[in-house]
């Protein structure tokens, strides 16, 4: 357990430093469709909230994780869609120019 | 537990595929691809996840009823969404995810719960504990930014005597559920409960006090709020692409909050507790002063014989004023009087970071055209005109030269540098800052078109082209 725990934390801090590497370079322009990206990406909650639901064994888990599927869903597909809509209007806008 | 080799690397596979797709999202003309790949990656993450956990028939009847459900919800909000609404309606999705998150390590504790003392691991309980936390503000801070930009409720910056009070003494509660869950004390479930209660209570104080013009701050914040809870609830249940997405965006979302509060010159806690600058409090005698006031033919006169570059400066009164197409047209009829145009975009003068330049596409004005506070503020000098509409605050000069004003130190776009200085507004109204602006009764260099933006753009444009 501790040694799993322990190889969690080494990938959540190297996730942490590429993220920061990631971003600090995404010009100003781009910033609004870049959180609308990254906010569908932590839709990835749904991923959690299946496995709530799959592994549930009370109603009670099994119901949170049904709400939690629902909640991630629609973090997952609005965020996306959003986000793509945003981003064919800059290479629109950019062709127009 | 401990995952198959196909559902880890399938995990692999998708961590890899956000990573690069967030990669190439730094230019406008991948960026669109990157945003694709990132949505690849997620679903080879859910395809995965459900042929690990095979459920049963009805289990998965179920998923499959809800996921069409939310998927539909969150197809047609996004559809519909208007450009200028973007901000709260990435709030909206920002808090669903929060929400989600904090379920999720509401119901690992639950399952928790149930097992002896001994096998109950502490770090895990503190991931849950987090995870509920987190979750729970970023689900309720978020709803409380929707209804604020939505203009439905808790407009401008909502206070109550004793407010940090209250808020300190919820954090307390918080703490002391935490204390009791981690050194196994009685009701763990109840604890969590109230745990939950309190994050949600503490996400709705967190957020009522925070005034619009520090909207793009709070936006950042809780989007990057959400992806640590992610992290967390990935952390309680041994899954390491909840782990490296949640952990990716709560980066972004850190960096973007330190971009946005630098750009207001004030630090993240003086943002978050220092609440409500000086609102209301010159208003009375912003009236009395005299100013130059125009016609649209006026400005466009001005424009068409003494002006040959032009500098606009759009800030979020255009966007409510449905403007920025009008906008553009002015920028398309100079043009072809052979003038330059450009503009000055401030980090903050949309609703969420960047949100203007969004604005601005969508109304097909070309990207190289929007130029950054830190690119253009030098060529205010030797610019014969500035048209500023819809923005206040961020060309008030008193932030650069009154070191007691409420936006002292903030960055601003030096447009009292230009020659001539056109603002197209309402009325002397201060902007959300509530303060007055010295660059209004500059009655030699600037001119006040009280107009609404639309109307008023579409009338100088009118007379730019009367004049050529």
């Amino acid at each position: 357990m501790a040694a799993e725990l322990l190889s969690q934390f080494v990938v959540l801090v190297l996730a942490v430093a590429l993220g920061f590497e990631l971003i600090s370079r995404v010009p100003s322009l781009l910033h609004t469709p870049l959180m609308s990206a990254t906010n569908a990406i932590h839709g990835i909650v749904v991923v959690g909230a299946l496995v709530v639901v799959l592994t549930a064994r009370e109603t009670l888990t099994m119901v949170l994780g049904l709400v939690a599927v629902f909640f991630g869903t629609v973090n997952v597909v609005g965020g996306f869609i959003v986000t793509n809509r945003m981003l064919e209007m800059f290479r629109g806008g950019g062709r127009g120019g | 537990m401990t995952l198959g080799a196909g559902t880890t690397l399938a995990y692999l596979a998708a961590a890899v595929l956000f990573i690069f797709g967030i990669r190439i999202l730094r230019s406008p003309m991948t960026a669109r691809a990157g945003n694709l790949i990132a949505a690849v990656g997620m679903l080879v993450a859910v395809v995965a996840t459900l042929l690990e956990f095979k459920g049963d028939a009805s289990t998965l009847l179920m998923i499959a009823g809800v996921v069409v459900a939310g998927s539909a919800l969150g197809a047609l909000t996004a559809v519909r969404v208007p450009m200028t609404s973007m901000p709260q309606f990435v709030a909206a999705f920002n808090g669903v995810g929060g929400g989600a998150a904090a379920l999720i390590s509401f119901s690992e504790l639950y399952k928790l719960s149930q097992l002896p003392l001994p096998e109950q691991n502490f770090v895990i309980l503190l991931a849950i504990l987090f995870g509920i936390l987190i979750g729970g503000v970023s689900f309720a801070g978020s709803a409380v930014a929707f209804t604020k930009l939505e203009e439905i409720a808790f407009e401008g910056s909502v206070t109550f005597p004793l407010q940090k009070v209250v808020n300190a003494l919820m954090f307390l509660v918080a703490v002391a559920a935490a204390v009791n869950l981690l050194i196994g004390g009685p009701m763990p479930v109840a604890s969590a409960a109230v745990m939950l209660g309190v994050s949600l209570l503490l996400g709705v104080l967190l957020v009522i006090p925070i005034g619009g013009a520090d909207m793009p701050i709070v936006i950042s914040l809780l989007n990057a709020f959400t992806g640590l809870a992610a992290a967390a609830s990935g952390f309680s249940l041994g899954n390491t692409v909840l782990i490296i997405a949640g952990a990716l965006v709560g980066a972004s979302g850190s960096i973007l909050t330190y971009l946005m509060s630098a750009a207001l010159g004030r630090s993240l806690s003086k943002i978050l507790f220092g609440a409500v600058a000086a609102a209301g409090q010159e208003e009375a005698e912003a009236h009395d002063k005299p100013v130059t006031s125009g016609e649209p033919d006026d400005i466009g006169s001005m424009l068409a014989n003494e002006a040959d570059s032009v500098i606009f400066i759009p800030g979020y009164g255009l966007a409510v004023a449905q403007a920025q197409t009008a906008m553009a047209d002015l920028m398309r009829t100079l043009e072809q009087q052979g003038k330059e145009v450009k503009f000055a975009i401030h980090p903050v003068a949309g609703r969420m970071p960047g949100h203007m330049n969004v604005l601005l596409a969508e109304a097909k004005v070309p990207a190289d055209k929007l130029v950054d506070l830190e690119d253009i503020n030098d060529e205010f000098d030797e610019t014969d005109a500035v048209v500023i509409v819809g923005a206040n605050d961020v060309v008030n000069p008193t932030a650069r030269e009154d070191g007691n004003s409420p936006i002292a130190g903030m960055p601003i776009l030096n447009a009292d540098h230009a020659r001539r200085v056109v603002f197209v507004k309402r009325s002397l109204s201060p902007g959300f800052a509530g303060i007055d602006n010295p660059l209004f009764y500059d009655q030699e260099r600037t001119m006040m078109l009280f107009s609404d933006a639309k109307e008023g753009l579409e009338g100088v444009t009118q007379a730019v082209k009367n004049q050529g």
